[in-house]
Order: structure tokens, then sequence, then C-alpha cells
């Protein structure tokens, strides 16, 4: 992309039809750290990779819980992240209240779209430099949404975004058909494997990495650092690729911990953990 | 010329009676479950308890639809206290939020009487007690509602300090134990039942201790 004469303002046109500003915010969504979100019928998972400014420094926080019902997962300036993210937890509270039952997922998406959109079209403002991931359940099922800077929003089976995406993208592709039907601790490892290809040949822990899940009867929540490195360290010694033989049966240790530590949802009955 | 009155008013009061006593380690909350209006019954089972956060627990009585619309807020403001520190609310932090929000409308208030009864961030038993428009106290033990002015002697006469000159009267967290205090609260509701028409049905009961939270209910005379 190339500096010119169109793209002071958010609200001046290039010839060919174009709003500088508002691509140059998507450009701000791809050079943050990776998200990753996917969905089954009955659950969506969101991932996020943790990027620290230096070695002496916390991680940013890139998944925000916005009711027991959805989820977000951000990338590109925290910042705005943050403040779209409280919108959202306003609007989930002010619609409960109202109405006594959870906002649907499709409602919200609108309105932070539409949100989104007044920033392209007002001199004095700069459009959001974040895109957001949008995982999601209501009575029309699961349900996983990116919204853009631009004001558009699209839903997915899975989807991956800011910087290294392409290559989660691509693992994507190859498996996502099979996903609508998947367990939930197959969700939960195709996103590990998704997220482990923006790593690039760098060791995945789970200091790394941050997971969070919601499903039917599971409020969303993210999974506690010693889960997450009990699933990198399966699949490690599993091997390189998910084998389509992994449904052999868990230890019973590992069946038991993650069901206390994660309230693993009714609905996929007391066996443990496929793995 | 004599100053006109009001042919409408936006209140009722729909009755009923609410107690709180604190415990070393406990702490018992219970409301009975009449709702009235006037001379009549309006249901024999509606909960005047709210668990608000994990280790607070509300009791009210007054006028329900202002009861509901003073949980609601509550239950908001809760889940927004939430968000912001990653925490639930704590008893005391919840008692004066309650405070705050009842003032809010001192010009126009929630016909509420309110108990609000939990565990401290120290584990204790704590009780507030407060009137429609947030003035509120940390006690031992209180009660609000048609039938506070038959209980609230009796529980003075069990829970209260004996001697105004040897100790300064106050009424601390009880030494009796639980079931103890459990008893005592059945007792009350018992006793206030036979005199106080709004009050009867059953009462429900919430035991909050470092165990987590227990219902219980008792049957109350019907008539």
């Amino acid at each position: 992309m190339f500096r010119n004469q169109y793209d002071t303002d958010v609200t001046t046109w290039s010839p060919a039809g174009r709003l500088f500003q508002v691509e140059y915010a998507m450009e701000a969504v791809k050079q943050g750290s990776a998200a990753i979100g996917l969905r089954s019928k009955t659950h969506v998972v969101l991932a996020s990779v943790n990027k620290a400014s230096s070695e002496l420094s916390s991680h940013q926080k890139k998944i925000f819980k916005v009711d027991d019902h959805i989820g977000v997962a951000i990338a590109g300036l925290t910042a705005d992240g943050r403040v779209l993210s409280r919108y959202m937890r306003n609007e989930c509270i002010n619609y409960s209240y109202t109405y006594e039952s959870p906002l649907p997922v499709g409602r919200l998406v609108v309105q932070l779209a539409d949100k989104a959109q007044v920033c392209t079209q007002r001199s004095w403002k700069r459009p959001y430099g974040v895109g957001l991931l949008v995982g999601g359940l209501d009575e029309s099922g699961a349900h996983l949404y990116y919204n853009c800077p631009s004001g558009n929003y699209f839903e997915y089976q899975a989807f991956a975004i800011g910087s290294r995406s392409q290559a989660a993208k691509t693992y994507l592709e190859r498996k996502f058909e099979s996903f609508m039907d998947s367990s939930r601790e197959d969700l939960i490892k195709d996103a590990l494997f998704a997220l482990r290809e923006t790593l690039q040949g760098e060791k995945m822990t789970s200091s790394i990495c941050t997971i969070s899940i919601l499903g039917a009867g599971e409020a969303f929540h993210v999974l506690d650092q010693e889960t997450v490195q009990r699933l990198i360290n399966e699949f490690e010694v599993v091997g390189e690729e998910p084998p389509a033989d992994d449904e052999a049966a868990a230890p019973d240790a590992e069946a038991a911990a993650p069901d206390a530590a994660e309230g693993a949802a009714p609905d996929q009955g007391a066996a443990p953990m496929d793995i | 010329m004599t100053k006109q009155q009001a042919n409408w008013s936006p209140y009722d009061n729909n009755g009923g009676t609410c107690v709180a006593i604190a415990g070393a380690d406990y702490c018992v909350i219970a409301a009975d479950t009449r709702m009235s209006t006037g001379y009549s019954i309006l249901t024999r089972d509606y909960s005047k308890i709210i668990q608000l956060a994990d280790k607070s627990v509300m009791a009210s009585s007054g006028f329900q639809a202002d009861v509901r619309a003073l949980q609601k807020v509550l239950a908001a403001r809760h889940l927004i206290y939430q968000h912001q520190h990653n925490k639930q609310m704590s008893c005391p932090a919840m008692a004066q939020l309650l405070s705050n929000t009842l003032y809010f409308k001192r010009f126009f208030p929630y016909y509420a009487f309110n108990v609000l009864g939990g565990l401290d961030s120290e584990g204790k038993g704590c009780v507030f007690t407060y009137d429609a428009v947030g003035s509120y106290e940390r006690v031992g033990y209180s009660a609000q509602g048609s039938g506070a002015t038959l209980i609230t002697p009796f529980l003075d006469n069990q829970l209260k300090s004996p001697s105004p000159l040897l100790l300064p009267a106050k009424d601390a967290v009880t030494p009796l134990s639980e079931i103890e205090a459990i008893d005592l609260v059945k007792t009350c509701f018992a006793s206030a039942t036979e005199r106080d028409i709004y009050t009867g049905d059953k009462v429900e009961m919430l035991v909050l201790n470092a165990s987590g939270i227990r219902r219980e209910f008792m049957e109350l005379r019907k008539d």
C-alpha cells in the first residue's frame, strides 16, 4: 500500500472508490498477534497467541468474556478492543435486564458493525483498529463472526486473524468440514493445532497461548494454564499431525481433572476425554 | 380549601417478613413466602430472597414490584463489577452498593425493606439492615416487614447482650451454632404467623457458610 493524496481523511474517497483510512485500519489488524476461532454445532473455541512487548512485561489480554454465552478474541489495537468489549458487555447486560433473556449473537455483531461504520463516515473520528472474532451460543445454535474495522461482518465456521494467521487458515481450510460435528475436545485440539501453525517453529507452551471455550451447558471461560499445558503435552507426544485414530481412551487422572477444572458440558456425557 | 390528595398511589404493600441472623462462620437469611394485597392473598409461594453474589443474599419485604426492580439493578451492577474486577463482590461492598442504589431514588423511593446477609471477607457472618432510602447498619441480627415488630423484641431477648451497664449493648455476632440459629428463626416465624395476618404459608431459609449455600423450607399456618 502506497501513501497517496487520498489517504489523509477517512471521509475522502479515492478515484478508484476506496477509503484508504479504512484499509489502513485493516492493516493494523494484520499486525496484531494471531487470534483464532472455530465452532461446532454446540461449542465455540477462541484462542490467541500471547505477545508480550518485552520479556519484562506481561502479555496483553486478547480474549474477553462478554457474557456467559458470548466471548470475543481481538487482534490489532488492543485498547480499541477493550473499549469495544466494554460496549458489548453493556449491551448484553441491558438486553438481559429488559428482556430477561440472553442477547442473540447475531444482534450483537450487527450493533458492533454499525458502531464501526459510524467511524468510517465522520471526519472527526478514526476507524477502530481492531478485528474481533465474536463467538457465541444462542437459540439458533453456536456462531462465530468476524467484525472488521470497515463495519463489515461475516459468519465463519473457523477463522484466524492477525500476524501469520494465513498459516492457521491453511490448516483450518483443510479441516473445517469436520468441525460442525466435532466433539468439544476435538475442537480444542484443532484450535491448538491451528495456533501452533502461527508460531512457525517456536516452542508451544501454555504460557504463549490462551484458549477459551463456550458451549451448550458451559458458560464462557478461559482454560487454565495446567489444562492447556496438559493438552499440548498430549498432542506433542502423539505426534506432529492430528492422527485419525486419536480416539484412544485417556487415562483416568486426565479424565477426572479436566471435567472438574473446566466444567465439561453435560451433553458430552461422563465419558473421559477422547484423546 | 383542603389540600388535594392523590387518588392513586404508585405503591402497594405486599406484606411479608424477613429475618437474618449472623453467626461466627455462617449466616441465616429467612423470609416467608406469602404475598398479599389488602386483605387478600395473591400467592402462597413467592420468594422474597435473592442471591446477589457468592456470599451475599438479600431478603426484601414491602412492594414486591419495587423489590424485583431493585434485585435486577443490583444483579446488573454486580455483573459489571465482575467484568471490571474479575471477582465477586464481597458482602460489605454489596451492602454499600445497595445503600447507594436506594438513595439514588431518594425522591421516589423503592418501597423495599431490605435485609442483606452473608459472609464478610474474613468468613464471619454479617447482616446489614436498611430503611427504604438506604440508611444502613451492620448488625448481628435483624427483622424487617410486617412481622418485624413481633420478632425484633424476641430476638433482642435471645441474642442481645443482657446488661447495658456492664457492656455496651452491642448485638454482636451470635455465639449460637448454626442449628440453634435456624431453630430460632423457625420459632420467630411460627410466632409471627400467629398474630400477623400477612405472615404465613411457608418460610424459606437460606444458610450461607464456608461450604456454600443451603436452602430449607418450613410450613407455616396458612390462615
